[in-house]
């Protein structure tokens, strides 16, 4: 500081006010404040759609996810396709134009003739090929990672029908009757598994998770994949598993192990 | 050089034989899409295995020609070719009317049509769907311009940069129409960055194809002449363009047969598929392709009007009907042929994994698809009687070649509609 400035610093404060230098201070101090008190709801807002929405390339807190085991599924067993159509509404008849959220998918290999049975639905990818061809974003990916349709955005162009490379999408082709209220459908709609969402925000596990388990295969575990003490993340770190079309990209949230 | 137009009279019983066909087969497609509505897509033939079907090959199939058909103007405009000067009105006419009849089809098709405000609204720009959306309907604005300037005689001047505007947003169109099947990674038969520029070239040919049955077929009907050195132009345009196509479709087949991966969908296409193989060897090859190429290229004796008009009509037609057998093939063969969920394993299922999916069309799809070209030449029927979109003549004497003004076009009077 100059001789100059300390000079009007000494004469201000013979003069009764406050001292300048710590009135500029106590200005910035309350001015800090005051940007602070602005910005603190923003930037917590900010950081929290940051962590929760998981936008591309950021990791999520939440997202939920399944571990399919194909060796200790049972080739003759649907209780898991069951247990979806009842719970969602769905027809028990596999027409080629009714829905099917989840299904039984055998494979073999021709060369070894070894043969595995599991059930295949919506894989909830990160980069989901369905939401990113829907016209109007009526295809979406929920904070957790679960993938939806917009029923009142969807206009039925059935692009992303074309684009999913599971079959996991279906197009509601008819009249639908005796809905369930937590499982809304619309005739002209696509649609797929929701992994049934509404009973995953209670608490409860998927639909299939609890007719798998009932059944007494526990073939299918469900769980939050990003949470490293949940027990389908301990699995998954233990046992080698695999995703359908992993060279896709996709990201699928459902994970399969002896496929 | 001065060419006079004039609308069509439109009184003649076969003019209103054409509208009242056309308005009524526009009118059962409507009343087709709202029995599909109201019923749900299951009384058509498409459903969870074939998602797309005949409303889509009729609508891609026009869409394409549309950018297509707006090439005589381009020519005329964008490259200064004299010759095509007089066609340009026409060629625009036709793309726009040919994008309209195949968004008639696309949107009546859509599982909830009265939704389609949601596109508008919610547009997601990583979907090439809601890219489409603005590139169709840019289209139908700048090439409505377009044709202002070019029938507005104090913005003639101006044409040359609408042109060039129209013939750069009709090269994106098509891309962005090519690569909603290019960007399907899923699917086997589609997943190729070729498709965009074979569309590209693809409705190079099917929009000259169409311009050439509209053009020749109505000044057969209005009795006014076209010229031999106009058809000659035409019949190696259009030869150029079909050789064209089959050079990239024998690119886009002989990239997937190198790949090991890639030979089974190869196999169904050409060879095992049933239907395909023979709509693409007979259809897409040999009448879309090898016989329009025959017809084109044979020399005719002394410029022969007749039998050079008779080969064009010959040849566009043929282009029009391996057209939609080309667009059948990728359309319809793409969706029949099973999705590699597990490429190199046996898949099956209750949902018709690992099996060829049947498509076996119903007629209120067929309908819809058939309204599609109904609408198209409904607008051009209206259109040509209303405003002069024709030249009076295109006789030798009175089309130019590369702005060599033919002397008897000067003094021509215009008797309505007259325009430079």
């Amino acid at each position: 500081m100059s001789d100059e400035s300390q000079k009007a610093v000494s004469v201000g404060a013979e003069d009764g006010g406050p001292e300048p230098d710590a009135l500029r201070r106590r200005l910035l101090k309350l001015a800090g404040a005051a940007v602070a008190l602005t910005l603190a709801p923003g930037v917590t807002v900010l950081a929290r759609d940051l962590v929760v929405k998981g936008p591309r390339g950021r990791k999520s807190a939440v997202r939920y996810g399944l571990l399919i085991d194909a060796s200790a599924c049972k080739s003759g067993c649907d209780a898991c396709v069951r247990a979806c159509q009842d719970y969602n509404g769905l027809s028990h008849d596999p027409g080629p134009d009714n829905a099917q959220w989840i299904r039984k998918v055998t494979i073999t290999n021709p060369q070894t003739g070894l043969s595995r049975s599991f059930p295949v639905m919506c894989q909830h990818c990160e980069n989901a090929a369905c939401v990113d061809v829907c016209p109007t974003g009526a295809s979406f990916r929920r904070p957790d990672g679960i993938v939806l349709v917009d029923k009142h955005r969807c206009i039925g162009c059935r692009y992303c029908l074309m684009a999913c490379p599971y079959k996991a999408r279906s197009f509601v082709a008819r009249n639908v009757e005796d809905q369930k209220p937590w499982a809304p459908r619309g005739k002209g709609t696509a649609e797929g598994c929701t992994m049934c969402v509404e009973r995953v925000e209670a608490g409860k596990l998927p639909a299939c998770v609890t007719a798998c388990q009932k059944a007494g295969h526990k073939a299918m575990m469900f769980g939050n994949l990003q949470d490293p003490k949940s027990a389908i993340a301990q699995r998954l770190s233990e046992v080698a598993t695999t995703t359908i079309r992993a060279d896709l990209g996709l990201l699928p949230s459902v994970h399969y192990r002896g496929i | 050089m001065k060419v006079a137009y004039r609308e069509i009279e439109g009184h003649s019983a076969g003019y209103w034989l054409a509208v009242i066909v056309c308005g009524l087969l526009a009118a059962a497609g409507v009343a087709a899409a709202l029995y599909m509505r109201a019923e749900g897509h299951h009384v058509s033939g498409m459903n969870n295995q074939i998602v797309w079907g005949m409303p889509h090959v009729f609508a891609v199939f026009l869409i394409v020609a549309a950018s297509g058909a707006l090439n005589v103007a381009s020519i005329a405009s964008v490259f200064g070719r004299a010759l095509y000067k007089p066609l340009a009105r026409l060629s625009a006419l036709l793309a726009v009317a040919l994008l309209i009849g195949g968004l008639w089809n696309l949107v009546l098709d859509l599982g909830r049509p009265g939704h389609l405000l949601a596109a508008v609204l919610y547009p997601n720009f990583r979907s090439i769907f809601a890219w489409n959306i603005y590139l169709y309907t840019g289209f139908l604005v700048i090439v409505g311009f377009y044709l202002w300037f070019m029938m507005e005689r104090r913005l003639n001047p101006h044409t040359h940069t609408v042109g060039v505007l129209a013939f750069l947003w009709r090269l994106v169109l098509t891309t962005g129409t090519g690569s909603i099947f290019g960007f399907l990674a899923a699917r086997s038969a589609y997943d190729s960055a070729v498709l965009a520029p074979l569309f590209i070239l693809t409705s190079f040919a099917f929009g000259l194809a169409i311009f050439v049955l509209v053009l020749l077929g109505g000044f057969k009907a209005l009795a006014r002449p076209v010229g031999a050195r106009l058809l000659t132009r035409l019949r190696s345009l259009l030869a150029v363009f079909v050789a064209a196509v089959l050079y990239f479709v024998a690119v886009y087949h002989l990239t997937n047969l190198y790949m090991a991966g890639q030979r089974g969908v190869e196999s169904f296409m050409l060879v095992t598929g049933g239907l395909f193989p023979w709509l693409f060897w007979g259809g897409q090859v040999f009448v879309g392709g090898i016989v329009p190429l025959w017809l084109l290229l044979r020399p005719v004796p002394g410029a022969d009007g007749a039998a050079l008009r008779r080969t064009l009509m010959l040849g566009a037609a043929a282009v029009v009907a391996g057209g939609f057998a080309q667009m059948y093939v990728l359309i319809i063969g793409g969706q029949s042929y099973p999705l590699q969920m597990f490429p190199g394993l046996i898949v099956k299922s209750r949902f018709y994994d690992g099996v060829v999916h049947t498509y076996i069309p119903q007629w209120p799809e067929t309908v819809l698809a058939l309204s599609g070209v109904a609408v198209v030449a409904l607008i051009v029927l209206i259109a040509l009687r209303l405003l002069p979109f024709l030249p009076v003549s295109l006789a030798d004497d009175v089309v130019s070649v590369h702005g060599v003004h033919a002397p008897a076009a000067e003094a021509e009077g215009a008797p309505t509609g007259a325009r430079t």
